[in-house]
């Protein structure tokens, strides 16, 4: 339970810096020993409007982010319009002197006595802020130094004053706000990482050296991390000149013997069709995270969805084997993106890594991942015994054909996006077709045994099962706690691969429970749909969220409130 | 020297008379010369009569979509940074259908050569215009006459001073072939749009059409002066064939240090220079 968390939220206009001060804070945290989850919210907009930074932290577990605000800090006024009803009976308001805060709780920061600097005002906020949570200032100091560093002392030096200029304020007032409770002295130390930089460690653990894309929210990050941390790594990153060019110079390494990725939203996926069918014929190693937001077409670009499961499970014309993945936190970003590649080398087809805006952006303290523990993954063949009778596309029980890479032996190695012969040449006549059709269907069989099956959190058979997907987890598990808590009997069904489906790993907790009900980030419920599809089994109850906000244990609760 | 006879020979989909044999003759010829044998280097396609060329080639081929041709076979180069890279496909594939690929092509100069067969009408779809159709010519498509001016891929290279940039002309299968050896050759992106007729749905762009309305470039004409190279790119009555321009830009692997490892297959996951990355989160 996070009874005792805290939620600082930084809002303020794009282009003041509040994502500064909310990554920093969370960096200390997080380097304190506290858990942190992060909810980032802004608009499609580089100056202006309102956006706000999140971050849910307390010495226990947090798994969602909440309503609820503790610590308001306002760097404009519309922050606290915005917030001020959210407000707790414990909040307290960091605001500018300026700002009028009402009858609220508040501390106004005197920034021009602090520091004269407007460059430094964030620095100041900063200080404020972690002085309030009783975040150990020689803490924010070692961050100014790794921060600013590259710009020099001087510039580490006056961050440094201000901010103990900034604690000292604070000691001199009584803020009426408590500390927090002290971090686990057990904690090991963390990195602190958000989801897409988490998929982007897993797939350079898993040896991936090739990423071409085109920038679109929420999805960005996951290039720009591969290529940046990649550079110990010597990663090739290429922005292409659209999602198309992105697909297929993806594919036209893979085949030449790079570990591909692709990263996008909706409306880039949605140019990248073409490709996946590509990749389905070609058998072409692919994977491809999408970050969803909702549409259609440009919809709520900055906000979250799980609305492109579908597009997911049915891009690509044709018919062709494939896996999604949808992971729920950092660590399943991290593993599934790494099995991800293992999949996709194995059974030759393109493999899904579906997330969304929310858990794209979100923050959090993990362990770093021990990477001798990861199994091997598959890898192509440079030399084949008999390159004189290679055939890309050999005909096999289990059909997976061995994939040659080109250039390293005689072996003449030929994909063919038109239907083809085993040798790779063009063909039109039913046999072949029908032999390479069912062959790479085969490979299907192959992934069915190798799905990983969704986690149940609870008791199998307890009174209420909340079934949910990829980012959703964290808020069911606290909505199951507190549905505990207050005495309804409550598990949580997580499933953290969408396809292929592997009934016994699942129907019979369906069946024991004494009500399922489906959690999504969609109006139309397309999980359960899939479910009833495959199965039979029939969801009824469902919570739906498709106002561009992720799920909160609060707002599960209050639907269930109208269902049960 | 490769013997001409490695590449092999096959039946093909081509009507009788169709400038593509030409084409693949002149190739064969040029990849012989070059002493590139079947399986020392990467032929990549997209779709359309002339992106069939490597189905009739003993070759490592990658024959993928429609305009997508350029993209793949540059995820390659960044792939394997040693290996030639040939692309060949059609004037609807290139300028058409992947007109953006082929302009980022051109900005980014990776070292491959991209043989455009350019017979200046739509083949496999059975004769609509293509981008480099005569504005007036009258199709099934455009039985008014094409209303929209011909895309100058010529002039578009030159303009955005490619590093290599030939026409040629499947008449004259001996130029076409030192062009082709020298386009490989060349450190950098190579354009060689190729003339050729469609004897079956272009009955104006003919084989005494292009002849009447083409010239050999002589050795007055200075490959490396621009200003020379877009005069003689915005020629249209009569169209000069060999290298128009040409010029020793660095090409786009010079300027990606993380390419100077060889090629990617061959790395595996440095985990130590990983922990690194990984502590650089705390």
């Amino acid at each position: 339970m996070s009874d005792a968390s805290i939620n600082i939220l930084i809002g303020g206009e794009a282009g003041q810096g509040l994502v500064t001060i909310g990554q920093l804070m969370s960096k200390a945290l997080v380097r304190t020993g506290y858990e942190i989850i992060v909810d980032q919210e802004y608009l499609s907009r580089v100056r202006g409007g309102h956006n706000w930074f999140a971050i849910r932290t307390g010495p226990e577990p947090v798994l969602s982010p909440v309503e609820a605000v503790d610590i308001l800090v306002a760097l404009d006024g519309t922050t606290i319009d915005v917030h001020k009803d959210k407000l707790t009976d414990r909040a307290i308001v960091l605001a500018d002197a300026k700002l009028e805060c009402k009858n609220l709780n508040s501390l106004s920061i005197p920034f021009e006595e602090l520091t004269p600097k407007v460059m430094l005002h964030n620095t100041v906020a900063l200080g404020v802020l972690g002085a309030l949570v009783c975040v150990e200032l020689d803490v924010l100091e070692r961050l100014m130094a790794d921060n600013f560093g590259k710009k020099g002392d001087e510039v580490v030096n006056e961050n440094i004053e201000v901010l103990r200029k900034s604690y000292a304020w604070v000691g001199e007032r009584d803020s009426r706000f408590e500390c927090l409770a002290p971090p686990p002295e057990d904690m090991p130390e963390r990195m602190m990482l958000n989801g897409n930089e988490a998929i982007a460690l897993g797939a350079l653990a898993a040896g991936c050296n090739f990423c071409s894309f085109y920038p679109m929210t929420p999805a960005t990050t996951v290039p720009l991390t591969l290529i940046n941390a990649g550079k110990a790594l010597n990663f090739v990153g290429e922005q292409a000149e659209d999602e198309i060019a992105a697909v297929n110079m993806a594919l036209g390494a893979s085949y030449a013997g790079a570990r591909a990725l692709v990263a996008t939203s909706g409306g880039g996926f949605a140019l990248m069709e073409e490709g996946v069918s590509l990749a389905g014929i070609t058998e072409t190693p692919l994977v491809i995270v999408l970050a969803q937001r909702p549409g259609p077409a440009t919809g709520l670009p900055t906000r979250t969805e799980q609305a492109d499961l579908n597009l997911a499970l049915y891009s690509g014309h044709g018919e062709f084997p494939r896996a999604v993945f949808a992971p729920g936190d950092l660590e399943e970003c991290f593993y599934l993106t790494h099995r991800a590649f293992d999949m996709t080398e194995k059974y030759q087809t393109p493999v899904f890594v579906l997330t969304d805006k929310f858990l794209a952006d979100s923050y959090r303290g993990v362990v770093p991942f021990n990477l001798d523990e990861l199994p091997e993954v598959a890898a192509p063949i440079l030399e084949p015994d008999d390159p004189a009778g290679y055939k890309r596309y050999a005909v096999t029980e289990d059909g997976v054909s061995p994939r040659v890479v080109p250039g390293f032996s005689e072996a003449l190695v030929r994909v063919d996006s038109d239907e083809h012969t085993e040798e790779g040449f063009i063909a039109e006549d039913q046999e072949t077709r029908i032999a390479q059709n069912e062959k790479r269907l085969r490979k299907g069989a192959g992934l069915l045994e190798e799905t990983v099956p969704p986690e149940l959190f609870g008791e199998d058979g307890a009174d209420l099962l909340l079934l949910c997907w990829g980012s959703t987890l964290g808020p069911a598990l606290e909505a199951m706690q507190r549905l505990n808590a207050s005495g309804t009997d409550t598990s949580v069904l997580h499933f953290k691969q969408l396809w292929p489906l592997k009934d016994d790993q699942f129907v019979p907790f369906l069946e024991e429970a004494g009500r399922v009900v489906g959690i999504e980030g969609n109006a139309t419920g397309q999980f359960a749909r899939l479910l009833r599809q495959e199965t039979g089994f029939h969801i009824t109850d469902l919570v739906l969220r498709h106002d561009g906000f992720p799920f909160t244990p609060a707002y599960i609760l209050e639907c269930l409130e109208d269902i049960l | 020297m490769v013997d001409i006879e490695a590449y092999g020979e096959f039946e093909t989909a081509w009507c009788p008379g169709c400038g593509n044999h030409g084409l693949l003759g002149g190739l064969k010829k040029a990849l012989a010369e070059l002493d590139i044998a079947p399986h020392q280097y990467l032929h990549f396609s997209g779709i359309g009569q002339a992106a069939k060329a490597p189905q009739y080639l003993n070759c490592n081929m990658f024959n993928g979509l429609h305009g997508r041709s350029l993209p793949a076979a540059q995820g390659a180069r960044l792939a394997n940074p040693d290996i030639p890279i040939l692309v060949e496909s059609g004037d609807g594939c290139n300028y058409g259908e992947g007109g953006n690929h082929f302009l980022a092509a051109l900005r980014r100069n990776m070292n491959l050569t991209l043989l455009a067969h350019d017979n200046q009408i739509y083949g496999l779809t059975k004769g609509q215009a293509s981008p480099t159709t005569a504005r007036g010519q009258h199709t099934k498509a455009q039985p008014y006459g094409q209303p929209s001016e011909p895309f100058n891929p010529i002039a578009v290279a030159v303009a955005m001073k490619a590093g290599f940039v030939a026409r040629a002309f499947v008449g004259d299968l001996k130029q076409l072939a030192e062009i082709i050896v020298q386009a490989m050759g060349h450190k950098g992106f190579a354009l060689v749009d190729v003339f050729q007729p469609c004897v079956s749905f272009n009955h104006v762009n003919t084989y005494k059409w292009y002849r009447d309305h083409t010239y050999s470039l002589g050795d007055d004409h200075d490959p490396t002066d621009w200003s020379a190279a877009m005069g003689k790119a915005m020629e249209t009555e009569k169209m000069p064939l060999g290298v128009i321009y040409r010029n020793d830009r660095p090409p786009f692997e010079e300027g990606l240090p993380t390419l100077m490892h060889g090629p990617l297959a061959r790395r595996g996951c440095d985990k130590d220079a990983l922990r690194g990355v990984l502590r650089s989160f705390m």
